[in-house]
């Protein structure tokens, strides 16, 4: 295989392009893919300062490295989970990522300053852990980017995170969550900018760029995610890509491009109802119905309440087995 | 050839030469859900693999959102 540019031997194939690359030739066409998502949806300029929402895994560095490499002004956050090994590695590789470029990373531990983890909160509150932890990170993301005076903060989703998102919505005919899938979330009302960055790019081309960057991530799954319903979405999105290349592309983006202006009114509904917590003061759409002894009380002070006064909760406790440990355990067993 | 998997990471021995995409297809895993990487290069679906090769076969998706 040849490189479609310079014809020289190619590291790897795009089937969705059509077209095989070389390793200098592919970090320039993810350059580019992410420049032209920045500009068609004016994500941010280069005097914005950003804050990346940082995990360790491969989307999150990608996207910091690639925006430093183009030139943006780009700090980390890193949330310490409490998953067990998985939040030590993964923090781990946040920071040799950020000392080995000179790269500011904060840190908040959920443990230490708020006191308790995603396996306990999964238990105490009944939710599945993804949906505690999802409901963290968005709070915390949120109050680091307003604490610290930055215009935007940039998550790592790819291509396959938004077509799965999108593919669970559509299931469901989840209008209202359809109407807010854009790559561009405006700040409001106590909310700051947040955009994806990474939306042209597949999960596959960002493992890739890191691969040819160099960059160290944690390869292992969370353990919290094993058999999560999002999973299952990418794995029958990618049986689609498999046998038509181009699928998640044009289904993203034509929804993008065709099917989210017809939901624009809807998306701009409710903007305007969101009211300030009493124990946080962060802006919250809580119902009044919801409300706790009469004050609005945000959903993340709900989940401290509760999850702070439970017993912490080991990640072995709330995990399930994935069918590749399975499928491991039985090789092992048959030896 | 060793050909080392992940989640969880484990290895196993095959036998003979393969071409990447025959490797994968044997192993019942899909291309776009997976790198394929020789030595710390990565290699393309039509690369031969040697016997005397070491393989790490990457998995890509990552269930956050």
């Amino acid at each position: 295989m040849k490189c479609r540019t310079c014809r020289e031997p190619a590291i790897i194939d795009l089937p969705r392009h059509n077209a095989n690359f070389c390793a200098e030739h592919f970090l320039q066409l993810c350059r580019r893919q992410v420049a032209k998502a920045i500009h068609d949806h004016e994500m941010f300029t280069a005097s914005d300062r950003i804050l990346v929402a940082v995990s360790g895994g491969k989307d999150s560095l990608a996207v910091w490295d690639l925006l430093v490499d183009l030139g943006y002004r780009a700090d980390g956050l890193y949330i310490a989970l409490g998953i067990g090994e998985y939040s030590d590695e993964s923090r781990g590789y946040a920071e040799r990522f950020a000392a080995e470029r000179g790269l500011v990373l904060n840190v908040v531990s959920l443990r230490e300053e708020y006191g308790y983890d995603v396996p306990t909160a999964a238990k105490a509150t009944g939710r599945v852990p993804c949906s505690a932890c999802g409901m963290s990170k968005r709070h915390l993301f949120d109050k680091a980017a307003l604490d610290g005076g930055y215009d935007v903060v940039v998550t790592g989703h790819n291509l396959d995170d938004e077509a799965a998102v999108l593919f669970g919505n559509a299931l469901r005919w989840d209008v209202e969550y359809l109407a807010r899938q854009l790559p561009v979330l405006p700040a409001r009302h106590g909310f700051p900018r947040k955009v994806k960055p990474l939306i042209r790019l597949t999960e596959r081309e960002m493992a890739a760029w890191c691969v040819v960057r160099g960059i160290d991530y944690i390869i292992e799954e969370c353990p919290m995610a094993v058999g999560n319903r999002h999973l299952g979405y990418k794995e029958a999105l990618n049986a689609l890509e498999e046998k038509s290349p181009g699928t998640k592309a044009s289904y993203y983006l034509g929804f993008l491009d065709r099917m989210a202006p017809l939901l624009a009114e809807l998306a701009a509904t409710g903007a305007d109802s969101v009211r300030p917590c009493a124990r946080c003061g962060a802006a919250t759409g809580v119902a009044d119905e919801h409300a706790v002894d009469g004050e609005i009380v945000c959903a993340f002070c709900r989940l401290v309440e509760r999850s702070a006064a439970h017993a912490p909760v080991s990640v072995d406790l709330v995990r399930k087995k994935s069918r590749a440990e399975r499928r491991a355990t039985m090789e092992v067993e048959a030896r | 050839m060793k050909v080392i998997l992940r989640n969880p990471r484990r290895e196993i021995v095959i036998d003979g030469r393969r071409r990447v995409h025959a490797l994968l297809a044997e192993l019942d895993l899909t291309r776009e859900g997976h790198l394929v990487i020789r030595n710390g290069t990565l290699v393309p679906g039509d690369a031969e693999l040697d016997r005397d090769d070491v393989i790490e076969i990457r998995p890509v998706i990552s269930g956050g959102a």
